[in-house]
């Protein structure tokens, strides 16, 4: 009965989106004010009634109804409660689900709190919003139902134990929320563009809801990074597998546009440039999203879909993503050329800026793609690796954060050259200061990480320089938002740089009563023994690690093996210090009781995702301080006016 | 606004970037990538017997000049039984298989065989999936065909099927 209640709610939160498109459409065609208003009401029903299908499919997953196929095919009666949940996404129809309810209540979160824009660009957006809603809903109702019935089936499959992890109930979400929130942007920008309504004003209103996508962007990218490094046991923490540049590809388009929105709205310019980045924003998502659905690309996240579907998703995409680009062609000449500036001013770094992240973004997608293409049309097949990744990106990575350095201390529209050189004066010379020290101190860092640290140094000092001189109490929000963010980059970028530069590994067979050193420590194995686990079976190690010190400390790294479905996953052993991780990781057994153990030593690899999170508490503050600003604006005008 | 032409060059490059997505996806693809192993000895290992009536088997014993199917499979996986079937025949034509179960318990072996039959030679144990290391094998059930001298001729990724019985004999032929 429950599923069937679900699928009610489908169909009818589908019919209000049809409904919210075709009111919108014609209100916006025949200037019709009357019915307009309807169209906002409808917004919210629909999210309302997506929502309640979303979450009935979660108690069905919670209550383990065995008659629905998709709690059949990917959940089983023993699994603890917190997985029986997340499985409602960790599956294609679930996942899908949960990426239109995203939409629904993005539109809906539209309707109910966007006051600066203006009221028919407002209606455009939600209309734009709804047109793809309708094509997904299309998809789950035709195509993925979520909520068909199967008979006989007595208990679940289960779900795959790499994704049976606490961190994983929550990451999917997270990057969806990020994903399908560029929606906001994407139809802002549609919209804008429909009502010729390209200005300022315009802007202002987009930027919360770019910042509010990117910041999830943000979390579910870090929080992706640092779920592979503990769970995957390879002691890395950034595979440039297809679906984590799924990912990225969105992420760098959004931090170009966010940077680029902001010029548009500060000074009036890049008007074209940031509706073409909304657009590929977006794109960008849905083509992410659609290559890990579509199984085109194989990787651990990917799950096998069959031909149909992704015929289905591809030409959706297709007719958005055309549909979108042809209407800015058309459009494109009707956006009046925004103000000129200078190349030594605020907007002429921030379009580096711009190019820059663009290019690292075509350098992923090539990378990413390039494999796919030459099979496609040539049979061979190739896979491109880190080295490519890091070669090309690397470089251009450094060179946007040096750009980084430079944009906040630069004036808008323009600025002396010869100004900037003092303002940056001093950071250079603690560039230059830690360079000497590295060369000094340190033997054999190759030439990125070496640059990443010196890069880093200077950046990280430069991020703060502009709070110099400034009453801190006065400093607005946002401008504290974008401090912290750029100094999360520089704090990430030490991570990144000192974990490839100064790593120790250690890949020895060990037996009971082994010591081995690992960088500072020294480690023995202890003991190994069986342990039984909720639904496996785990072999676990004991190890005790000394320190420099003469601290002891406990790691117990462990193999899972799970019954059903049969897989062994390994659990690292991470201990973690101000200076670094310890990272132990059980491997194959070997004859006469040894056991390969791999052995890491970190140094301040977690301020990678520390960096990580500091750009998305930055991008918090931004918000909070952009929004609470037009709000306050608001409240004046109006005051003005009465 | 004289380079118009510009602005549609967006929409040309995602039309050329979906026509690759399409036949990327409509293709019959071929996603296996074929064993390095083929023509290749067979790698060294050792999987003792599962069952105390019936004997393991290492990698000393196909070079007795017969040639055989070597299957990869585990009690636990579900394509495997729909396999079984298809083995019993090729058995009853007179094909020797070995099988090699992953991450397998002789009590599970046992019940296994008893519900769906046992169309093996030899059985041998392979509890940590070492043997399948040796073989390069992703997952199973997955068949190696060996010909008299021990040499890889041929492999099969997945369930065999009725469908597969004529390619796999004339592959146990070609020596």
């Amino acid at each position: 009965m429950l599923a069937e209640f679900g699928m009610a709610a489908l169909w009818i939160a589908a019919s209000l989106a049809l409904l919210q498109f075709a009111l919108g459409a014609v209100a916006l065609q025949r200037q019709r004010p009357d019915l307009a208003g309807a169209v906002a009401p409808l917004a919210v029903a629909q999210a309302t009634l997506c929502g309640i299908a979303f979450v009935t499919l979660i108690a069905l997953f919670l209550r383990s109804d065995m008659s629905v196929l998709l709690v059949a095919t990917n959940s089983h009666s023993a699994k603890p409660w917190l997985y029986k949940f997340a499985g409602t996404w960790g599956n294609h129809e679930g996942s899908m689900l949960l990426w239109v309810a995203i939409l629904g209540v993005a539109g809906a979160t539209v309707a109910l709190f966007e006051r600066s824009l203006r009221a028919d660009t407002k209606i455009a957006t939600l209309t734009v919003q709804a047109s793809i809603a309708l094509g997904f809903y299309a998809f789950l109702l035709f195509a993925s139902n979520p909520f068909a019935r199967v008979a006989g089936v007595v208990d679940g499959q289960g779900l795959n134990p790499l994704l049976q992890d606490p961190g994983l109930a929550f990451h999917p979400p997270t990057l969806y929320i990020g994903y399908v929130g560029m929606s906001a942007a994407f139809s802002f920008a549609i919209g804008a563009l429909i009502t010729r309504d390209v200005t300022p004003q315009f802007a202002r209103a987009m930027r919360p809801w770019i910042l509010g996508a990117w910041i999830f962007l943000t979390i579910g990218i870090t929080a992706g990074s640092y779920w592979a490094y503990y769970e995957l046991g390879w002691g890395g923490w950034w595979f440039w597998d297809p679906v984590e540049n799924a990912s990225l590809m969105p992420w760098l388009a959004a931090t170009a546009l966010l940077h680029s929105v902001t010029v548009l709205a500060t000074r009036d310019a890049l008007r074209t440039w940031t509706i073409m980045l909304s657009c590929v924003a977006f794109s960008m998502s849905m083509v992410g999203t659609f290559l890990v659905r579509s199984g085109i690309l194989t990787s651990v996240h990917s799950f096998a879909v069959d031909p149909k579907r992704g015929i289905f998703i591809l030409s959706l995409l297709a007719i958005y993503i055309c549909g979108a680009l042809i209407i800015f062609a058309m459009r494109v000449g009707t956006v009046a050329e925004g103000k000129r500036f200078d190349v030594v001013s605020r907007e002429g770094v921030l379009v580096i800026n711009n190019l820059l992240l663009s290019v690292i973004l075509v350098v992923v997608m090539v990378g990413t793609l390039y494999p796919l293409g030459l099979e496609a049309f040539t049979g061979h097949k190739i896979s491109v690796g880190a080295p490519f990744f890091n070669a090309t990106t690397g470089p251009l990575a450094l060179t946007l954060v040096a750009a980084m350095a430079a944009g906040p201390l630069l004036r808008w529209r323009r600025d002396e050259a010869a100004v900037l050189a003092r303002r940056l004066a001093l950071p250079i010379v603690v560039s230059i200061a830690a360079l000497g020290v590295l060369l000094i101190a340190t033997d054999d860092v190759p030439v990125l990480p070496l640059l990443g640290l010196v890069f880093a140094a200077g950046v990280g000092l430069a991020s703060v320089a502009p709070l110099w001189k400034r009453n801190l109490a006065r400093t607005p929000l946002f401008t504290w938002g974008m401090v912290l963010a750029h100094l999360g980059c520089a704090v990430s970028i030490t991570g990144m740089a000192a974990d490839s530069a100064f790593t120790k590994e250690s890949l020895v067979p060990m037996k009971v009563g082994d010591v081995r050193p690992v960088g500072p420590f020294r480690l023995m194995f202890e003991d190994i023994q069986r342990v039984p686990g909720p639904n496996y079976d785990a072999l676990q190690v004991t190890m005790r690690a000394e320190l420099p010190n003469g601290d002891l400390v406990t790691l117990k790294p462990a193999l899972h093996r799970f019954s059903n479905p049969a897989m062994v996953t390994n659990e690292a052993a991470i201990r973690t210090f101000w200076n670094g991780q310890l990272y132990v990781v059980v491997g194959d057994e070997r004859a006469g009781g040894q056991w390969v153990m791999r052995m890491w030593w970190k140094p301040f690899v977690t301020l990678i995702w520390a960096g990580g999170i500091m750009i998305a508490f930055g991008g918090a503050l931004s918000l909070i301080g952009r929004v609470h600003r037009s709000r306050t604006a608001r409240k004046t005008n109006a005051r003005a006016a009465s | 606004m004289t380079r118009k032409w510009v602005f549609w060059l967006p929409v040309l490059v995602t039309v050329g970037l979906f026509a690759m997505f399409l036949v990327a996806l409509v293709r019959p693809s071929d996603r296996t990538i074929a064993s390095q192993l083929v023509g290749q000895p067979l790698p060294a290992f050792d999987a003792p017997a599962a069952l105390p009536e019936q004997p393991g088997t290492n990698s000393r014993d196909y070079a007795d000049g017969t040639p055989r199917l070597l299957n990869v499979f585990g009690s636990w996986c579900g394509p495997c039984i729909a396999e079984v079937p298809v083995l019993l025949k090729l058995q009853s034509m007179g094909v020797e298989i070995n099988g090699v179960a992953v991450h397998d318990r002789s009590e599970d072996l046992a019940r296994f065989f008893s519900e769906n039959g046992n169309p093996y030679a030899r059985v041998g144990l392979d509890v940590q999936g070492r043997a399948q290391m040796a073989f390069g094998s992703a997952g199973v059930p997955e068949t190696f065909i060996i010909d008299g001298k021990g040499r890889v001729v041929g492999q099969h990724i997945g369930v065999i099927t009725e469908a597969d019985i004529p390619d796999i004999l004339k592959q146990l032929g070609a020596r």
